[in-house]
C-alpha cells in the first residue's frame, strides 16, 4: 500500500498567503502561511502520536500555565487579540485554551489524527494551526475584511457575517473568522484526501516558528 | 481632488516638491490622513505595553490574591478605529492601576502580618489565641500560626504561652493508627 508514500510526495512546502492592502497597512507584520498535505483523516491516532501527547502533557504544570502569558509567542497573540478587538481572557488564544484544558483534564487528550496533529504543532511552537479540506478551496488563502452581505463559507447552511470582520478567505468566500471556527462544509471530514493547513503570523512571532508549526503538524499527520 | 489634476499652488509654496503636494491631496481624496494611521500605531504600541504589564501584575499576585485583569471587548475580529483604540487603551490603563493598587495593598497586608507574627514570637502571652494564616504572610501552605497555652489549662493558668504552627491541611488522613496498611507489618 503506497498511499503513505504518495501522500508525502504530494505535500507542498509552506507558501505565504495574501493579505488585503487595507489590513496590511494597519498590521504590516501580519501574514498567513499555508501548506497542503496529503493525508487520510483517521478517527484514532496511532500509538506513537498518543505517546507524544502524553509526553507533552508532562511539560506543562501549574506554574508553566500561569506564566504562559509572559512567554514571547503567547504574549504576541494576546496583544494581537487586543489589537483586533478580541478579549483574550474571554476568547482565549489557542495555546492558552489548550493549556487550560490540559490543566482541567489532567493531560492533552487524543481526539483524532488531525486534531492531535494540530494540537502537537500548537503546543510545540505556540503557533496555532488550522486545517481545511483543500478540495473545497477556490484559489489561495489570505486575510481580508468581509464585505456587506457575505456568508461564512459556501455550504447551504452558511451563516451571514457582519461587515468589516477579519477573515481567512480564498478567492471566492470567507472560510473562517480570524482565530475563529472553520466554516461549515470546509473543515476536515472522513472523505477528505488533502488538507490545507494554515497558520497566522503576527507581530512578535518569528517566521521560523510559524514554519516549524506547519512542519510539525505535517510530520505528525504522517506519523504511523 | 483627483490624482493628476492640476494643482493650484498657494503663493510661497512653488518650491515645494510637487510629489509631496500631490500625495497630500491624493491622501485627502481617500479621506485618510497619514497622521491618523500613525496615531493608531502609537495607540497599538501603548495597548501592547499595557497588556504586558497587566500580565506581569497578574503573575506577581499569584497565588495568594488573584487580581482581576479582564478588560471586556465587544464584537468580532476587526480593524479598530482610533476612538476604539483610545477607549481600549484607557480601559487597560484603569485596569492596570487597579491591579497594581490591589497588589500593593496585599503586600502591605502581608507585611503587617509578618510584623505581628514577629511580635507574637517575642511575646506570645500578649497575643493570646491570636491566629495568622500562612497565606496571610505570603507563605505557601494552609497552616496557621496560633498562640496557644503550653500543657492546656495548666499553661493557661501559669502564663505559659507559645506560638504553634498547625498543619491546617483539610486533606489530612487522620491519626496514623487508623490508616490502612499498604505493606505487611515487619516481623
Amino acid at each position: 500500500m503506497s498511499s503513505r508514500g504518495s501522500d508525502t510526495e504530494r505535500d507542498e512546502d509552506p507558501q505565504p498567503g495574501w493579505v488585503a492592502l487595507e489590513v496590511s497597512e494597519e498590521f504590516p507584520e501580519l501574514s498567513l502561511l499555508t501548506t497542503e498535505v496529503g493525508a487520510r483523516p483517521a478517527r484514532r491516532s496511532p500509538r506513537a502520536l498518543k505517546e507524544r501527547l502524553h509526553q507533552l502533557s508532562n511539560r506543562f504544570h501549574g506554574a508553566q500555565a500561569i506564566n504562559l502569558r509572559q512567554h514571547p509567542i503567547p504574549a504576541a497573540y494576546r496583544i494581537f487579540y487586543r489589537h483586533i478587538g478580541l478579549d483574550p481572557d474571554l476568547q482565549r488564544t489557542p495555546i492558552e485554551q489548550a493549556v487550560l484544558e490540559r490543566m482541567l483534564r489532567g493531560g492533552f487528550r487524543s481526539r483524532n489524527l488531525v486534531d492531535d496533529a494540530l494540537l502537537i504543532g500548537l503546543v510545540e511552537t505556540g503557533v496555532p494551526v488550522w486545517a481545511l479540506d483543500a478540495d473545497t478551496l477556490e484559489g489561495p488563502l489570505g486575510i481580508r475584511l468581509t464585505q456587506a452581505g457575505e456568508l461564512l463559507g459556501r455550504s447551504a447552511d452558511a451563516l451571514p457575517m457582519a461587515e468589516g470582520r477579519l477573515v481567512v478567505a480564498d478567492a471566492a468566500a470567507p472560510l473562517a473568522e480570524l482565530f475563529g471556527a472553520i466554516a461549515s462544509g470546509h473543515g476536515v471530514n472522513p472523505e477528505t484526501r488533502r488538507l490545507a493547513l494554515f497558520a497566522v503570523q503576527v507581530a512578535g512571532v518569528p517566521a521560523i516558528h510559524v514554519e516549524e508549526a506547519l512542519w510539525t503538524c505535517r510530520s505528525a499527520l504522517h506519523d504511523r | 481632488m483627483a490624482v493628476g489634476q492640476k494643482l493650484d499652488l498657494p503663493p510661497g509654496l512653488e518650491t515645494e516638491p510637487a510629489e509631496l503636494l500631490r500625495r497630500g491631496h491624493r491622501d485627502q481624496g481617500r479621506r485618510e490622513i497619514p497622521s491618523e494611521r500613525d496615531a493608531r500605531r502609537a495607540l497599538r504600541r501603548q495597548v501592547a505595553k499595557l497588556e504586558r504589564e497587566l500580565g506581569d501584575t497578574l503573575i506577581s499576585s499569584f497565588p495568594h490574591d488573584i487580581v482581576d485583569v479582564r478588560v471586556a471587548a465587544h464584537g468580532g475580529p476587526r480593524l479598530l478605529t482610533l476612538g476604539e483604540l483610545e477607549r481600549l487603551r484607557d480601559a487597560l490603563s484603569v485596569r492596570l492601576r487597579g491591579a497594581r493598587r490591589q497588589v500593593a495593598e496585599r503586600a502591605e497586608f502581608e507585611t503587617d502580618n509578618r510584623v505581628l507574627l514577629e511580635r507574637m514570637l517575642l511575646d506570645p502571652e500578649r497575643y493570646r489565641f491570636c491566629r495568622i494564616a500562612q497565606r496571610d504572610i505570603g507563605e505557601r501552605g494552609c497552616g496557621v500560626y496560633e498562640v496557644r497555652p503550653r500543657l492546656g489549662l495548666i499553661g493557661m493558668l501559669a502564663g505559659w504561652w507559645q506560638v504553634k504552627l498547625s498543619s491546617g491541611c483539610p486533606l489530612a488522613g487522620g491519626p496514623r493508627g487508623a490508616r490502612p496498611r499498604s505493606r505487611p507489618p515487619a516481623r
